[in-house]
C-alpha cells in the first residue's frame, strides 16, 4: 500500500541509485537514525548501555567487518578474535604512550594497524581456499593471542598481563574509563557504527564490492573477466580487518575498560562473530546488524525472562539458555539458511504487494 | 526485536525493591569450566545470609536480600551482572574472579560501591591510599607466594639456596599475579624459579608435565582453578612426582580437586585461608537453613573447603555491614557507609568464636592505608580421604611484598590520575 516504488518518481540518476529507493524505507531509516541520536541518549541508563546497546553496536561493527570478508568476498576467517585483539592492544599502546591523542584518532589508527596485520595474514588467501584458509586464519588467531600474552611490552609490563583503558575525553566528556556517562559512550559507538555502515554499504555496492562478489561466486571466472584477485582479496582482508580492529578497540576502550587477551579475544569470540553473520545473513549489511542483535540480546532477554521474571535458579536458566539459543540457531538455519536478512527481504517483497497479493 | 526489548524493559522494572533491605549481590558461576569451584563457594555465601535472615532477621534488624547472577567466569557476563544489580542498592561485590575484579575496580570505585576480593583480584589493592573502594583482606596472592616460600624455608632449615622451584600457573591475570613476588623472593633466597603457563581452561597440560618430568624441580608451586586442578594433580601422579613437594595455593586445594584422584593424591599440599574442622555454625546452618529446604545448593557441600570459604566471605561482609551500622548510627546502610564499615573492620578471635566459627580465619584490623589484613594462611595436606591442617597461620614476608605493592599501586595511580585518598579522612 505505502511500501512500493510506484508513484515515487526519480528525476536524477543519483536518486535512482540511492540505498533506499523506496520512500517508506528511506523515512524509516531517517526515523531510526533520529531515535538513535535524538531519543536514546536522553533515556539511556548504565544497564542499557553496558549490557545491551554498546555491545550490540560494537559487535555490529565486527560482524560488518567479517561479513565483508566472508559474506562478500567468500573468504572464511576464524581469526576475528585475534584481529580484534590487535585493535585493542594498538589502542592501549597509543593511549598510554601518547596521552594527548584523542579517542577518535586512536580508534581509527587502531583500525589501520589491524588492517596492516590483516593484510599480512591475508597473503596466504591467494594460494589457499575454503577450509584451508579457515585453518590459516585460525593460526593467526592463536599466534596473535599467544604473542599478546607472551611479550610484556604489549601490556606495559604489568604483573597480571591485563590492560586497562585510562580516561579520555571528547569535547569535555569522558568516553572511556569509569566516569564516562552512558550516553557519551553510546553516542561515540553510534557515530562509528553510522559512518562505518555507510562506508560499508557504499563499498559493497560499488566497483570494489562487485569485484569481491565476483571472486566469491567464482574466482577463476572473475579473473578471466579482468578482476585482479590479488587486489580484490587483499582489499577485502584490509577493509575487513579495519572494521574488526575498530570493533576490538571499542570493545576494550569503551565497553570493557580492562581486558585479558585470552579471555576477551579468544577463539570463542571468532566463533561468536561468525555465528552472527551466519544467522544474520551472509553478504548483507542489515544481516550484520540483525545477527549482532540476535546474539547480544537473546542471552540477556532470556536471563531477564527466566531469572528475573520467572524466578528460576540461575544455574538452570544458564543451562537452558544454551538449549534455547542452540535450538533457535538450528531452527533459523533449517527454516531460513540465508539468515535473518533473507527474512527481512522476503517481508519487504510481501509488503510491496500488500494488501492485494494478486 | 521490539518484543524482546519490551520483555527486557518489563523485567528490569519488575525487579525494583520497595522495602528496606541490605542487598548483597552474588556474582556466582554454576556453569562452565570453573563451576566446580563456583558452586560450593556460592552455596556457602548464600546459606550464611539465609541463616542470618532466618535466625536474626537479617543484620541489625534489616533483612538481607541476595541477588544471584550467573557470570560463568566470563568478564562480559560479569559486567552485565554488575550493571543489572548495582541499581538495586548493592552494598558490596565479591565476583570470585580476578578477571571480573579488574573490570569492576574502576567501575565500582566510580559508582562508590566497595569491592571485596578475598584472596584474589588485584594484589596492590592492599594500598587503600590508591584503591579507596577495593578491599582484599584477609590475604592476597603475593602473601600466598610469600607464605609458601616461608613454609618451604621452614621445611629446609631456613635455606632454599640452589633449589629449583617451578610455578605452574593458569595463563591469565589470576595465574600471573604471583610471578613478580616469586621473582623477588628467588633473588632473596637464591632459588631458581621456572615458569610454566597453562592456557585456560587448563585441561591440556601434557606438555608442561613433560617439562617437569625432564627437569625434576624440587618443588612445584601451583596456581590453578577449576578443571585445571584435577588435571594437574592427576598428571603429577602419572609422572610419580613426590606429592608433598607439589603445593597449591588456596584456590587449588578443595575437596573436588583431589577427590577423583583419592588415595593416589595423598600428600598433596595446599594453602587455605580457613582452618578446617567442625564448627558450631555448620550445625546451625544444617538445622535452620538446609533442613528447612532453604539452602542455595543441593546441601552436599556443607563443610567443604570452598563452602567454608564462601561462608567466611559472607561472614566478613555481614560483620562489615554491622560495623557500618554502628558507625553510621542507622540500620539501613548505603554502599558508602558499607565502605566505611569495611575500612573500620576489626576481626578478633573472640568475635569469630561468638559467631560460631572459632579460629576460622586470622585476626586482622583494616585501616585506610591497609586494605589487605595480615596475609596469613595455613598449610593443609590431603591425607587420601580428607584435608588435614598441617600448620598454624603462617605470616608472609611483608618486607618483600610491601615495596612491590607500593610500586604497582603507584603505577595504577599515575595511569589513572588518582591522588592520595587517606589524607583527608
Amino acid at each position: 500500500m505505502f511500501y512500493r516504488e510506484a508513484g515515487d518518481f526519480k528525476t536524477t540518476y543519483a536518486e535512482d541509485n540511492q540505498t533506499f529507493p523506496i520512500a517508506f524505507d528511506r523515512y524509516r531509516y531517517y526515523i531510526v537514525l533520529l531515535i538513535g541520536v535524538g531519543v536514546v541518549p536522553f533515556v539511556i541508563n548504565d544497564y542499557w548501555a553496558s549490557a545491551i546497546l554498546i555491545p550490540f553496536l560494537i559487535y555490529a561493527i565486527a560482524a560488518m567487518g567479517l561479513n565483508i570478508l566472508t559474506g562478500y568476498c567468500g573468504l572464511v576467517s576464524l581469526g576475528t578474535g585475534g584481529f580484534m585483539a590487535v585493535g585493542a592492544f594498538t589502542s592501549y599502546k597509543l593511549m598510554t604512550a601518547f596521552p594527548w591523542l584523542d579517542m577518535i584518532t586512536i580508534t581509527i589508527l587502531s583500525g589501520f594497524m589491524t588492517a596492516l596485520v590483516g593484510l599480512a595474514f591475508g597473503l596466504p588467501s591467494l594460494r589457499i581456499k575454503g577450509f584451508y584458509l579457515a585453518v590459516a586464519t585460525l593460526a593467526a588467531q592463536f599466534f596473535l593471542i599467544w604473542m599478546f600474552n607472551k611479550v610484556p611490552w604489549f601490556f606495559n609490563y604489568s604483573p597480571s598481563g591485563q590492560i586497562g583503558a585510562p580516561e579520555r575525553l571528547i569535547l569535555g566528556h569522558a568516553v572511556t574509563g569509569p566516569n564516562a556517562e552512558a550516553w557519551a559512550k553510546y553516542l561515540f559507538c553510534f557515530a562509528f557504527v553510522f559512518v562505518l555502515a555507510w562506508i560499508a554499504r557504499n563499498l559493497t555496492r560499488g566497483s570494489i564490492g562487485r569485484q569481491w562478489m565476483a571472486i566469491r561466486d567464482m574466482d577463476i571466472a572473475a579473473e578471466i573477466i579482468g578482476v585482479n584477485p590479488l587486489r580484490a582479496k587483499l582489499t577485502a582482508f584490509a577493509v575487513s580487518s579495519f572494521y574488526v580492529g575498530i570493533a576490538g578497540a571499542l570493545l576494550f576502550t569503551v565497553y570493557l575498560g580492562a581486558v585479558e587477551v585470552g579471555e576477551a579475544y579468544g577463539i570463542q569470540k571468532s566463533f561468536l562473530v561468525l555465528f552472527m553473520i551466519i544467522i544474520g545473513g551472509l553478504g548483507s549489511i542489515f544481516g550484520s546488524f540483525a545477527g549482532a542483535a540476535f546474539m547480544v540480546l537473546l542471552p540477556v532477554a532470556l536471563k531477564v525472562l527466566l531469572v528475573d521474571t520467572m524466578g528460576w535458579d540461575t544455574a538452570i536458566s544458564a543451562h537452558f539458555q544454551f538449549v534455547i539459543v542452540g535450538a533457535l540457531i538450528m531452527f533459523f538455519l533449517i527454516v531460513e539458511p540465508h539468515g535473518l536478512a533473507r527474512l527481512w527481504s522476503l517481508l519487504k517483497d510481501k509488503l510491496r504487494l500488500w494488501p492485494f497479493p494478486h | 526485536m521490539k518484543t524482546l526489548m519490551t520483555i527486557v524493559a518489563a523485567g528490569a522494572m519488575a525487579a525494583s525493591p520497595a522495602l528496606a533491605d541490605l542487598v548483597f549481590p552474588d556474582l556466582s558461576y554454576r556453569t562452565g569450566p570453573f563451576a566446580a569451584g563456583g558452586i560450593p563457594f556460592s552455596d556457602g555465601y548464600q546459606d550464611y545470609f539465609t541463616l542470618l535472615n532466618e535466625r536474626d532477621g537479617g543484620i541489625g534488624g534489616i533483612p538481607i536480600r541476595v541477588i544471584e547472577c550467573e557470570t560463568a567466569y566470563n568478564t562480559e557476563r560479569g559486567v552485565e551482572c554488575y550493571e543489572a544489580t548495582k541499581g538495586e542498592g548493592a552494598l558490596v561485590y565479591q565476583p570470585l574472579s580476578t578477571g571480573i575484579t579488574y573490570q569492576l575496580i574502576p567501575r565500582a570505585t566510580a559508582d562508590g560501591i566497595p569491592l571485596h576480593t578475598m584472596g584474589y583480584g588485584r594484589t596492590s589493592a592492599v594500598n587503600g591510599d590508591v584503591f579507596s573502594h577495593v578491599f582484599n583482606y584477609p590475604a592476597n596472592y603475593w602473601d600466598a607466594a610469600s607464605v609458601m616460600v616461608n613454609f618451604l624455608l621452614s621445611e629446609n632449615d631456613g635455606s632454599l639456596d640452589g633449589k629449583d622451584i617451578t610455578l605452574l600457573y593458569h595463563n591469565s591475570a589470576y595465574g600471573r599475579e604471583p610471578i613478580r613476588t616469586l621473582e623477588s623472593l628467588a633473588e632473596l633466597h637464591g632459588f631458581n624459579l621456572n615458569l610454566l603457563a597453562v592456557d585456560s581452561p587448563g585441561q591440556e597440560q601434557g606438555n608442561q608435565w613433560l617439562t617437569i618430568r625432564r627437569e625434576q624441580p624440587d618443588y612445584i608451586l601451583f596456581w590453578g582453578w577449576g578443571v585445571m586442578n584435577q588435571v594437574a594433580i592427576q598428571e603429577a601422579i602419572n609422572i610419580r612426582f613426590p606429592m608433598e613437594n607439589f603445593i597449591g595455593n588456596w584456590w587449588a586445594g578443595s575437596d573436588h580437586d583431589v577427590a577423583s584422584a583419592g588415595e593416589a593424591a595423598a600428600g598433596y599440599r595446599s594453602l587455605n585461608m580457613n582452618r578446617l574442622g567442625d564448627m558450631p555454625i555448620f550445625d546451625e546452618i544444617q538445622t535452620i537453613v538446609l533442613d528447612a529446604g532453604l539452602g542455595a545448593g543441593d546441601s552436599t557441600n556443607l563443610g567443604s573447603v570452598l563452602y567454608t570459604r564462601g561462608m567466611y566471605a559472607a561472614m566478613l561482609a555481614a560483620e562489615a555491614a554491622r560495623t557500618a551500622q554502628e558507625l553510621a548510627g542507622v540500620a539501613d546502610i548505603t554502599a558508602a557507609m558499607m565502605r566505611d564499615g569495611m575500612e573500620a573492620m576489626v576481626m578478633t578471635n573472640a568475635r569469630m568464636e561468638e559467631l560460631g566459627m572459632p579460629g576460622t580465619g586470622p585476626e586482622f584490623a583494616i585501616t585506610c592505608e591497609d586494605h589487605g589484613g595480615t596475609g596469613m594462611a595455613i598449610m593443609q595436606e590431603w591425607s587420601g580421604t580428607e584435608w588435614v591442617t598441617l600448620t598454624d597461620f603462617i605470616a608472609p614476608d611483608d618486607s618483600v611484598t610491601g615495596p612491590l605493592v607500593l610500586e604497582d599501586s603507584a603505577q595504577y595511580a599515575a595511569e589513572n590520575a588518582i591522588g592520595p585518598q587517606c589524607a583527608d579522612s
